[in-house]
């Protein structure tokens, strides 16, 4: 029951938030909503939780409505369940024109989330693979920036394209199943010849490799991440890459075990250039946005090298990584937001010597900053380590290569605080203020899972040794 | 049988209701004719019959074909309900057009239920004569004369080609059937009586192709379709299309291994599938009017329809019945806002959220339904035809290019959602929306939507 629960919650509330006229109600139904799910969220670590849902959808096709949870489906689901009342609670002074509109599609976004996340059905799983698109697609382009309309029309047939190639891979394989079913247990069982799976791996990869997006396929992000709206921008980068991520532990590696042995290299190394590549032109931004942007390119590009090679211990880095990052991008959207909000610019060159303004504000971004570099005590450290020590096992110069990343991590993450909140106090800064109670409350709490999970790791490490689907 | 029957007679009686009616009781007479002949056809299934005429052999009824006539049929309905006012406006003669569309459902009728090339000619011409007249029938428009004579014309040569067909295939089997035994040990002979069925066939192919508006026989489809009013659009494209197709399937199910030995007629198919998709889907990329991109984005949907001839397996049925529903709700919904529509330009589109919020977001799922986005019933008609051409092995080039295809239809579908919903502009309507339409329009909405996630809704009630 609780895995139904966990999309159903989201989908009825967002029915009943398009009726919702007044503006204020929707968004407090939207993050009470939101917090209900969080807690169901919750209640799923718990033992006795029954975290299997099976019921007839379509006979005729061999597809049935079956969710599960596991390690490492808990650890998205908590993410997920997470970010959406962070993000509701940060944005809450934001106006929205006609915002029961804008809460509604926010939260049916949470419901294609959890289903891919839960999802133990292959057509299903693509059922809500395009559910999560679509209402982001209306999301930015109603919403966005001034460009908005030709950015997310190009992240939208980027994707849209990756999931149809996807659905020939999936038929594919369901007839490939010796009883006609879509269900993950039958794909797993299957025995493909070498030539099958080299097909079918990259209809696949390909898909999962432009919601990651890893590089040459990453063009649309940077651009869709700088024209959404904040909170979006929020879920695109905090969530939706990892469903990529996702896809490839859960879909991917499993059923194309030879494939994905024979292509590691190419993936690896795009990766892996994928990384250096966007880090540098991080360090060239002038953007808060653009920055974080790219830094979550070079960050997702890690975390797929690290899949790819194909290490236990560094798959553990992934899953808790996965996590991480999700909480300490948001955080960084959260404050880029605050500024935005504030000041009405989002360059570095117009701001500076915020800290004396803001200090409470500055604490957090560079505790944030520190988590975004994987500084130790901070949550990304361990996650970071596991996933180092598992490319170092598998090639030492990539593992070499890839470590500049770090360093240049460093660099810009460090070059973005130092201009933003110190150094001469610039004109747009003169007449800033402290950023709001709510705004400060959801940044403190996720500073405090941050400095709690650097401390001890050790839940989220259990979490990640339990991938049965 | 009851069909044919009844779609005649009521043909009939629309053409009396003309003199005997005033002109606002027309359309509900013509729904309520309908709704006599949808339970006539439905009655079938049971065996009961209004006048059982024994055909010779010349027909035969199969639970496809009467399935078919229902979908048809309600499709129909629809089609009435949603743009029955419409159809008033076009002209004077209202009686008229309705008793012609009973005369094109007569013909749809006898497509479904042939049994041999002389009922499958009768009923092709029985279908596309009506047609002619419909589409010139906004009298005062030059376009629509222009269409008309265009695709009386181009349809004559069509006919023609068919005759020519057929005569070479009873000269080589003598014999109208569909079943032809004698054939295939001729044509492996390569004697001159074995080059006339396979000759035959390909000029009966290539007539079909053209009634479908498969390419390169598609020419006539973009100006016909812009030409005639757009309430009769609507019915060509949608309707009158997919009876096209069902009888192609039905007579190319049956005849494509006479093509003889080898790897000719798929590649015959690969080719004019591959054609379809590239001329529809990239000339509707360019197009400004909203009508004219409707027109091409008919011709692209004829590609992926075209999937079902290519691979014949027990997905196919489905696929075809399936994709005639969601193809034709569709694009029925979005043709009966177009006419509503004040400027069928893109840019009449702008700001329709605003002014018509319920339109434009029906319109919007009809959109997501053509381009095939799940939770939409034409996500699973794509689907059965993507299953079918994989199961039956066929080449996953094939389907890799229909799919990037389909990603190129997305482009030019959301432009109109782009305009409805995300630009600004005053979007004017001709006539005031009535509550009535707009509760259609919901209701078929979500006949879409529900199709979209229990597809088997509509095959189960195939199958009980």
């Amino acid at each position: 029951m609780i895995p139904l629960l966990l999309i159903l919650i989201p989908v009825v509330s967002a029915v009943l938030t398009f009726f919702l006229k007044n503006g204020n109600a929707a968004k407090n139904w939207a993050l009470f909503s939101s917090i209900i799910t969080l807690v169901i969220g919750i209640y799923a670590l718990c033992p006795m939780a029954t975290l299997t849902f099976d019921a007839t959808w379509l006979p005729l096709l061999g597809s049935r409505f079956s969710l599960s949870l596991d390690g490492l489906s808990k650890m998205l689901v908590l993410l997920t369940a997470i970010s959406f009342p962070v993000v509701f609670a940060s944005t809450y002074n934001n106006d929205y024109k006609q915002s029961n509109a804008f809460y509604g599609l926010m939260l049916l976004t949470q419901a294609g989330l959890m289903g891919v996340f839960l999802a133990s059905d292959c057509l299903l799983f693509y059922f809500f693979w395009e559910l999560a698109l679509i209402p982001v697609y209306f999301l930015c382009s109603i919403w966005g920036g001034e460009k908005r309309i030709a950015v997310t029309f190009k992240f939208f047939v980027y994707t849209f394209v990756g999931s149809l190639l996807m659905l020939i891979g999936i038929l594919y394989l369901y007839f490939q199943t010796p009883d006609q079913s879509f269900a993950i247990k039958s794909f797993y069982a299957l025995k493909l010849t070498a030539s099958q799976q080299n097909i079918a791996f990259w209809l696949f990869f390909i898909a999962f490799a432009i919601k990651m997006p890893i590089f040459p396929l990453h063009t649309w992000q940077p651009d869709a991440y700088e024209q959404s709206p904040t909170a979006v921008t929020m879920i695109l980068s905090g969530v939706m890459v990892k469903m990529g991520i996702y896809a490839v532990i859960r879909w991917l590696i499993p059923i194309f075990p030879l494939a994905t042995v024979k292509y590691a290299d190419i993936i690896i190394i795009a990766s892996v250039i994928g990384m250096i590549y966007a880090s540098l032109i991080a360090i060239k931004q002038d953007d808060v946005k653009r920055l974080v942007a790219y830094s979550s390119i070079a960050h997702i590009g890690l975390m797929s090298a690290v899949l790819f090679s194909m290490k236990t211990i560094g798959w553990n880095g992934v899953m808790i990584q996965m996590f991480n990052h999700g909480i300490n991008v948001i955080g960084l959207w959260i404050v880029a937001d605050a500024i935005e909000q504030r000041l009405g610019t989002r360059k570095f060159s117009e701001l500076g010597g915020l800290a004396q303004k803001a200090p409470v504000l500055a604490i957090l971004l560079v505790v944030l900053a520190f988590a975004n570099v994987a500084l130790p005590l901070t949550n990304a450290f361990v996650g970071e380590f596991l996933m180092f020590n598992g490319l170092f096992q598998y090639n030492f110069w990539i593992a070499g290569v890839a470590g500049i990343s770090i360093i240049l991590g460093a660099v810009y993450t460090l070059n973005m605080v130092q201009k933003i909140f110190y150094g001469q106090l610039a004109p747009a800064t003169q007449n800033a203020l402290e950023i709001k109670g709510n705004v400060q409350f959801v940044l403190i709490i996720l500073v405090l899972v941050i400095i709690g999970f650097g401390v001890y790791p050790q839940p989220m490490i259990d979490l990640t040794k339990h991938i049965h689907p | 049988m009851n069909a044919i029957i009844l779609s005649a007679l009521c043909g009939v009686v629309m053409m009396f209701s003309g003199i005997l009616l005033n002109k606002s009781a027309i359309k509900y007479v013509a729904i309520a004719s309908l709704l006599v002949l949808i339970i006539g056809n439905l009655l079938q299934f049971y065996s009961v019959y209004t006048i059982n005429i024994d055909s010779k052999g010349l027909l035969s009824f199969d639970r496809t074909g009467l399935f078919f006539n229902t979908i048809i049929f309600i499709a129909t309905l629809v089609y009435f309900i949603l743009s029955g006012s419409d159809i008033e406006r076009v002209g004077p003669d209202v009686a008229e057009y309705f008793a012609l569309i009973f005369f094109v459902l007569c013909g749809v009728t006898i497509l479904t239920s042939f049994n041999g090339l002389l009922m499958f000619f009768i009923g092709i011409e029985i279908l596309s004569i009506p047609l002619y007249i419909l589409t010139g029938s906004d009298k005062r428009n030059l376009k629509s004369n222009e269409a008309s004579l265009k695709y009386f014309l181009m349809g004559s040569f069509s006919t023609g080609i068919l005759l020519m067909g057929i005569t070479l295939i009873y000269g080589a089997t003598g014999s109208f059937g569909l079943q032809s035994t004698g054939v295939k040990s001729a044509v492996t002979g390569f004697s001159s009586a074995g080059i006339l069925a396979p000759v035959g066939l390909i000029l009966l192919f290539i007539s079909m192709c053209f009634k479908v508006s498969a390419a390169p026989f598609h020419f006539w489809a973009p100006d016909v379709y812009d030409g005639a009013p757009s309430v009769f659009t609507s019915f060509m494209a949608t309707i009158v299309k997919a009876a096209g197709f069902f009888a192609f399937i039905k007579l190319f199910a049956a005849k494509s291994a006479d093509f003889g030995p080898g790897q000719a007629w798929t590649l015959i198919l690969y080719v004019i599938i591959v054609l379809t998709l590239f001329i529809g889907n990239i000339t509707a990329v360019f197009q400004q009017s909203v009508k004219r991109m409707l027109a091409y984005s008919s011709i692209a949907q004829a590609g992926f329809m075209l999937f079902a001839l290519y691979s014949t397996n027990d997905f196919t049925k489905d696929g075809i019945l399936l994709y005639t529903a969601a193809y034709s709700f569709a694009t029925i919904g979005i043709f009966s806002i177009l006419t509503k529509m004040e400027d069928y330009s893109l840019e009449g589109y702008n700001g329709l959220s605003k002014s018509q919020p319920v339109l434009a977001f029906t319109n919007t799922v009809f959109f997501l339904s053509l381009s095939g986005i799940p939770l939409t019933a034409g996500f699973f008609a794509k689907y059965y035809m993507l299953a079918s051409a994989i199961k039956g092995g066929g080449s996953l080039s094939l389907v890799i290019i229909a799919v990037l295809f389909a990603a190129v239809s997305v482009y030019y579908y959301f432009k109109v959602i782009q305009a409805m919903y995300f630009k600004e502009g005053v979007a004017a309507t001709n006539t005031p929306i009535t509550g009535g339409f707009k509760l259609g329009l919901i209701v078929l909405a979500a006949i879409i939507i529900i199709l979209g996630i229990f597809p088997t809704a509509l095959l189960n009630y195939y199958y009980f």
